[in-house]
């Protein structure tokens, strides 16, 4: 299990700016390892979030995002004590969701 | 005699046969658009995703440095003023896969993403918006990169 997305979501003339980092490796698929063996792709492919339970962000990625990716989107209408839930699913099928209150 | 643990399981392998085929739209758009990330240029993106092809507009924009000192980490954002936009997406040109991210807009979030993607060599960068109508839009800047960062 990877180590947990740190999240910080701050209210700003009603609207929160959700900043995001996650923990992956994000490995491309063109590296070669040591052996000249290509090491496998592993990134994460979907990135979606809710606020309050409901889905207000949807994104697919490639391995072209950076290792441990970082994220920064804007929820419109949302104010100070809203649950924000963010989470990523990669191409292996594992998947991660971490919450934050909005401040 | 099939006993319920054997009908579960044979339920779920039909279901699973049901779901790949595409019957179920919901299952099939949660699949990762593979053509679109495969693309290996921008107009191959646009047409991924049923647009035409990318007409300049001074509506997307897209920030990023001017020169990258490390290209497996460089930060770029995209935003749009235009309406109707389903669709903002990140592009590289010169990266071996040009798309690197698409995030899908809703009336809940603001047109405005900014992620960090790698950079195998200068190259430009674009910013797409896609409309609903399947007009596509972009930005770009060219970023220059110090150090490659596919890792190769």
């Amino acid at each position: 299990m990877s180590d947990p997305m740190r999240i910080r979501a701050q209210a700003a003339g009603g609207n929160a700016t959700i900043r995001v980092l996650m923990s992956h490796e994000m490995e491309t698929g063109q590296r070669k390892d040591a052996a000249g063996k290509t090491i496998p792709a592993w990134h994460i492919t979907e990135v979606t979030a809710t606020l309050n339970g409901k889905q207000v962000l949807a994104a697919e990625w490639g391995p072209a995002v950076s290792k441990n990716p970082f994220l920064q989107f804007t929820v419109k209408g949302a104010k100070a004590g809203d649950k924000v839930a963010v989470t990523w699913k990669d191409n292996k099928g594992d998947s991660r969701t971490d919450e934050a209150v909005v401040s | 005699m099939q006993n319920r643990r054997e009908t579960l399981r044979q339920s779920a392998v039909v279901a699973g046969l049901l779901a790949s085929t595409g019957l179920f739209p919901q299952i099939a758009q949660a699949a990762w658009n593979k053509n679109a990330f495969d693309a290996k240029s921008v107009a191959e993106v646009a047409k991924a995703f049923g647009a035409g092809a990318p007409v300049e507009s001074k509506d997307v924009t897209l920030t990023g440095p001017d020169i990258a000192e490390n290209g497996a980490v460089v930060p770029l954002a995209v935003a749009t003023t235009l309406p109707g936009v389903k669709h903002l997406l990140v592009l590289v040109e010169k990266n071996p896969n040009t798309l690197v991210a698409k995030f899908d807009l809703s009336p809940e979030v603001e047109a405005n993403f900014a992620t960090r993607a790698k950079m195998g060599q200068s190259s430009d960068v674009y910013a797409v918006a896609i409309t609903a109508d399947g007009k596509a839009f972009f930005a770009k800047k060219e970023v220059k990169v110090t150090l490659g960062g596919c890792g190769g």
